[in-house]
């Protein structure tokens, strides 16, 4: 069996607002290096609340959450933005970049808040993940200039800037036409076939779910398939 | 942590809203400027007012005032001590006004290193003599050079040279207002009569005017030593001496100790002038409380522009969050943005301030009351840039501080879920 990624063991969460009603209940999961995962399940089964237990962003939760055999539960913010930083990237159904910056600015802001390797040189992997995504010839215009399906893969190119453990992705193709849909499908089979890229990703689309490695299909906070 | 990332992100949050970060700054740089303006100025106004005081004021004074006896006769006697003294009918002994051996004192006050200028000075109540009336002034027998140096003598004489008194014989300088009443002219000679019944004619060599009207209305100059002629009196007659010291504060301890060596009155100038002390201090406080109200007032503009942005840049500070930038890298962001905007205005403000207080200085201002003044005085104490600079930096790190709080505690989750 390979490396073990991503653990979860007996996550339980619960929404207190309006009323008490439990999300996620007694959840476990574990996802192992190189899969290409997708969570689906009906719209408010909790899949996205898991995503972003699993995300180290919500820490409202009981049970415990390991990445690369490091515990997360109980770490202080600034542990989990670094873990974050670090470790995870991520890739939202909305795109999410920040229009002040250039495209080239936006995938290299991660890697310049790691401050692993000097300014030139994430400039230069930030260029070489550009060019692998065929959108290198986009780097210097804004963020705001972009299409839709252009602005989800300068995402996925900046969630790839700092090598990250695992890719999660909250409905990445969900508000993407069909041909952009499949675009964004393409590269992450390919960032998990050739590159052994770890990817987890909620979806309702159940196309893109047949195509992973591993289906975990939920239900009312608990995992009834995987 | 790297700085140079955040400050880099918050340029490029700025430059995103130039507009309104246009605005914050413009608020600070204007409050900058009127406080520096106003303080200069208003300080300026202080000084002047202070000076038509202290310039014409000695520190202290040595004088002999004309009172009763401390000590009666009738206490002096050792078994009336414990009886009741009834007498009503004690007068003032016509004691004599000179101060005793003033030779000697001059000489040791000019030897003692807290005095920075002794001028010794006669005064004689005098009546000038009109056609058929008398008018009432005051003679100032005076030293005229120690009296320029220490209390800007010259710059009172509105005609004439205050030199002359001591080259021509028998001269005096009139008060404007006395010149006037007697319609007297540079070179005619007036009537001067001592309350002795002393006569003498003197030479009006100058006009004296020092902007404050009952003075100019009596007081008149002469030289010492024709004060003493005047007065028939020998040539070490002084009845005051006027003394100045290094340090202002020291003056009621020094008038003390004077007063007990010289066995004479001592008068010092906090004593005498307490009320203008209180104006000053008031003036200046008000001046500060306009100032620093203005600088909070900026200081809100840069708040409300602060929480508008981070309410706009929700989205962004989500992003940044999820892709590992913890609360205090966006705290620090966000007041980097706010120092930013306090350091870009203030110091525009503090150059525009002083370009402003320069426009004011040269506004024409001219006034019977202060001859000496042809321009509205200003202060260019440079305190008042180092408060403004500070006040400035402080009002704006608070504008930011809260906001900047607001913006690092935005739980991402709930950002990007609610899209």
């Amino acid at each position: 069996m390979s490396e073990v990624i991503l653990q979860a063991t007996h996550i339980k969460k619960y929404f207190h607002d309006p009323v008490t009603v439990p999300v996620l209940n007694d959840l476990s999961l574990s996802v192992n290096k190189g899969e290409f995962v997708s969570v689906v399940g009906k719209s408010g089964c909790g899949k996205s609340t898991l995503l972003y237990v699993l995300s180290t962003m919500d820490t409202d939760y009981e049970g415990e959450l390991w990445i690369e055999q490091e515990r997360v539960t109980g770490q202080k913010e600034k542990q989990l933005a670094r873990i974050r930083n670090e470790k995870i990237g991520f890739v939202f159904q909305f795109h999410y970049l920040l229009n002040e910056f250039s495209v080239l600015k936006n995938v290299m802001l991660p890697g310049l808040k790691l401050n692993k390797y000097s300014a030139e040189e994430i400039e230069h992997r930030a260029m070489e993940r550009l060019k692998m995504l065929y959108i290198d010839d986009l780097a210097l215009k804004g963020a705001n200039q972009l299409s839709g399906g252009q602005k989800q893969r300068v995402a996925i190119a900046r969630a790839l800037i700092n090598d990250p453990a695992i890719i999660m992705g909250d409905e990445p193709t969900g508000n993407l036409d069909k041909k952009n849909g499949q675009i964004v499908f393409d590269i992450f089979k390919e960032l998990a076939t050739h590159y052994h890229q770890t990817l987890l990703i909620v979806t309702h689309d159940p196309e893109f779910a047949e195509n992973t490695n591993r289906i975990i299909e939920m239900e009312d906070g608990r995992v009834i398939r995987h | 942590m790297n700085y140079r990332l955040i400050v880099n992100i918050a340029i490029s949050l700025l430059k995103a809203r130039w507009r309104q970060t246009l605005v914050a700054a413009i608020g600070v740089t204007f409050s900058i400027t009127m406080f520096i303006a106003l303080l200069s100025f208003m300080t300026g106004l202080n000084g002047l007012l202070d000076s038509l005081i202290l310039n014409r004021t000695s520190h202290v004074r040595i004088y002999n005032d004309i009172k009763p006896a401390k000590h009666q006769p009738v206490t002096l006697v050792p078994g009336n001590k414990a009886a009741h003294n009834f007498i009503h009918s004690v007068k003032s002994a016509s004691g004599r006004l000179e101060i005793y051996n003033s030779a000697a004192i001059l000489d040791l006050l000019h030897h003692d290193g807290r005095v920075l200028g002794v001028a010794p000075k006669i005064i004689a109540p005098v009546f000038f003599n009109a056609g058929t009336i008398d008018i009432t002034g005051v003679v100032n027998g005076i030293d005229v050079q120690a009296e320029s140096s220490l209390f800007h003598f010259n710059d009172y004489i509105v005609a004439g040279n205050a030199l002359d008194l001591k080259n021509v014989p028998n001269s005096i300088i009139l008060g404007k207002g006395v010149a006037e009443k007697l319609l007297a002219e540079l070179g005619d000679v007036v009537q001067v009569t001592t309350s002795q019944g002393e006569m003498m004619p003197l030479k009006v060599v100058g006009y004296f005017q020092s902007g404050l009207q009952d003075f100019d209305k009596v007081q008149c100059y002469t030289s010492i030593n024709t004060a003493q002629k005047l007065l028939g009196k020998p040539n070490n007659y002084l009845t005051d001496i006027q003394i100045k010291l290094h340090d202002l504060n020291g003056a009621p301890a020094v008038a003390r100790e004077y007063g007990g060596l010289f066995q004479a009155d001592t008068e010092d100038i906090q004593t005498a002038n307490s009320q203008f002390e209180t104006g000053s201090f008031i003036r200046t406080l008000i001046s500060y409380s306009v100032g620093i109200t203005l600088l909070i007032v900026a200081g809100f503009g840069i708040y409300n522009i602060l929480n508008m942005m981070i309410y706009e840049k929700m989205d962004a500070i989500a992003i940044m969050k999820a892709t590992g930038f913890s609360g205090t890298d966006v705290n620090r962001i966000f007041i980097v943005i706010a120092l930013s905007i306090g350091l870009a205005g203030g110091s525009v403000g503090l150059i525009l301030g002083y370009i402003l207080s320069v426009v004011i200085n040269h506004i024409p201002f001219k006034t019977a009351a202060l001859p000496t003044i042809s321009t509205f005085p200003v202060n260019y104490n440079p305190v008042f840039y180092v408060i403004a600079t500070v006040f400035s930096l402080v009002t704006t790190y608070l504008a930011g501080f809260f906001p900047a709080r607001k913006a690092s505690r935005v739980d991402p989750v709930v950002i990007i879920r609610g899209k």
